[in-house]
């Protein structure tokens, strides 16, 4: 395995449930500070129950390590308040609320100035400033998907997971989405991307790992994938 | 006539605000946990009782701000240790929870404070005529239980829209998970928000025990009307329960007031009926007497045509 840096995140054997589904069977990877590691799979392998099991919003069971700190047994916002932060893959932004409520709920702590403010995403995404004062449920699908990454990094966290950024996306707003994720991961954010297709992962990931029946069948850097057909075949194509 | 309307506006807006205090808590709670409290309004008899037996103590003040506090902290410990654990067996449970949780309410009233009605009175600093119009008074105590109502709806509006805690809890209305894992304690908020509904049930039972009477089956004679409330404005939206809150309030003090029936209006258009015509009895019904039914016949009339309430998203 290629240098893999001190583990920020490191998952151990977790496995989670819905009702009585055995979804994660023992999944086990690690994401090193400031990295970018990509979760691929096709649909229903467990990549997105496994984001909510590292956040803690299904039923789960095995270890999982953030800074050396077991999160097993936390509850959904004291994981998200140690320093994670997860966008997910239906985009749930506040419809009824502004972009800038929006935002504003994304902060975790007023008093503590984080890596981001609002200022930076407007600047990054010039659309939301323009429609700062609107409603977010009548935002384009792509500017609902700037929205929420932007809500979650002004909560500051050090290790983002992202779910499915791109997913129906034009191909322009996905080119910003893949600056985007370089810029975070600039700023010393770790990055979790999880992509069924191989939009942007192989152009921005230090490390990739493929899933497979609720277990990682695969673990490399982005060239190993490329270089190696049988999984992408196996694991990968549809 | 004028006197009629005038005085009519002024009590159902007391009754409609009243109605409101119970209803937004209820509605709240609804929209947020998907619980149908059907114990709220137990809690507004609590809040009488609470008012009833501080006040004959250290006196009405004391009883107006403490009785709320208590029904509050009654209302978020049972969110904590009892409604939380039933939520995990689903919303049947819930409902048969609350269901019982009201009659053992009412049951533990009688068991303390007997099968009579209370004498709780008013403070005797309000206890005059505030103003008298057409040789009818309008007690200062009523205004009094409209400013506090105003003042509860001026400030519930300025804590949802105005602060965070209220964005956060807009947003947990809809997408608890969502706000959970941004970093916002949400079955603290659920446990909060159940606290200052049930408050707000306590305090309407506290400033209404006085002149609406306080005795076992308050809870049951208002309960049904708030029921009525949230399903007209439209489960989970505030701005429905306001509107039908007042609409009711104000339609129905307005029937108890205007003395006519189906007969007096078919007389003044030259219609007039033998006394035994078999429905006799139905043309000379007068409003007052079917006062009563008003707010189910509007609860059933929204339900066939606007299922979702005035103001409601959903078809619930």
């Amino acid at each position: 395995m290629s240098d893999v840096k001190t583990p920020m995140l490191d998952v151990r054997d977790l496995h989670a449930f819905y009702g009585k589904s055995h979804i994660l069977q023992g999944v086990t990877f690690t994401v090193g500070e400031g990295e970018i590691v990509s979760l691929l799979g096709r649909n229903g392998v467990g990549r997105s129950t496994t984001a909510h099991a590292i956040m803690g919003t299904v039923d789960r069971h095995g270890s999982v390590l953030f800074r050396g700190e077991e999160l097993i047994n936390l509850v959904p916002h004291d994981i998200a308040r140690k320093g994670l932060g997860i966008v997910v893959e239906n985009r749930d932004i506040f419809p009824t609320l502004t972009v800038r409520q929006n935002l504003l709920l994304g902060v975790k702590n007023i008093r503590k100035a984080g890596r981001w403010s609002m200022e930076d995403m407007f600047e990054l995404f010039p659309n939301l400033r323009e429609r700062a004062d609107v409603m977010a449920g009548v935002l384009s699908g792509g500017e609902q998907q700037m929205l929420t990454m932007c809500r979650t990094l002004m909560g500051d966290p050090d290790l983002i997971i992202i779910d499915e950024p791109t997913e129906g996306l034009a191909p322009k707003i996905v080119a910003q989405v893949a600056s985007l994720l370089e810029e975070i991961a600039r700023r010393g954010v770790s990055i979790l991307l999880i992509e069924q297709k191989l939009t942007i992962a192989l152009k921005i990931s230090h490390r990739i790992y493929v899933m497979g029946h609720g277990h990682i069948v695969f673990e490399g850097v982005p060239d190993d994938l490329i270089h190696d057909e049988s999984i992408r075949r196996e694991w990968l194509e549809v | 006539m004028l006197e009629i309307t005038i005085f009519s506006l002024l009590n159902g807006t007391v009754y409609g605000l009243l109605l409101f205090m119970l209803s937004s808590g209820l509605t709240l709670i609804f929209s947020m946990m998907g619980i149908l409290n059907f114990a709220h309004a137990s809690f507004y008899m609590l809040g009488a009782y609470f008012g009833y037996t501080i006040s004959s103590h250290i006196g009405f003040w004391p009883g107006l701000i403490f009785a709320p506090l208590i029904v509050g902290v009654m209302g978020a410990l049972l969110e904590r240790y009892a409604l939380r654990h039933v939520h995990k067996h689903g919303h049947v449970a819930e409902l048969i929870f609350t269901f019982g949780l009201a009659f053992l309410l009412e049951e533990l009233t009688q068991f303390f404070w007997g099968t009579d009605q209370q004498a709780y009175k008013g403070p005797s600093l309000l206890d005059f005529p505030l103003f008298t119009l057409f040789d009818a008074n309008f007690p200062a105590y009523k205004a009094f239980m409209l400013l506090i109502s105003i003042g509860i709806f001026l400030g519930l509006l300025l804590v949802l829209t105005r602060t965070r805690v209220g964005l956060i809890i807009q947003a947990a209305i809809t997408h608890p998970n969502m706000v959970n894992m941004l970093g916002h304690n949400v079955p603290f908020v659920f446990m909060a928000t159940f606290g200052v509904g049930t408050a707000l049930a306590g305090l309407a039972g506290t400033i209404a025990g006085p002149v609406m009477g306080t005795y076992p089956g308050m809870a049951h004679d208002l309960g049904s009307i708030v029921f009525v409330v949230v399903v007209f404005g439209g489960l989970g939206s505030l701005a429905g329960a306001l509107v039908a809150s007042l609409m009711i309030g104000i339609i129905q003090t307005f029937a108890v007031g205007l003395n006519y029936s189906v007969s007096d209006f078919l007389v003044t258009i030259g219609v007039s009926f033998p006394a035994d015509h078999f429905l006799h009895d139905i043309w000379t019904m007068t409003l007052p007497q079917v006062a009563p039914l008003i707010p189910y016949l509007m609860l059933i009339l929204i339900l066939i045509f606007r299922p979702m309430g005035l103001f409601g998203t959903r078809e619930t």
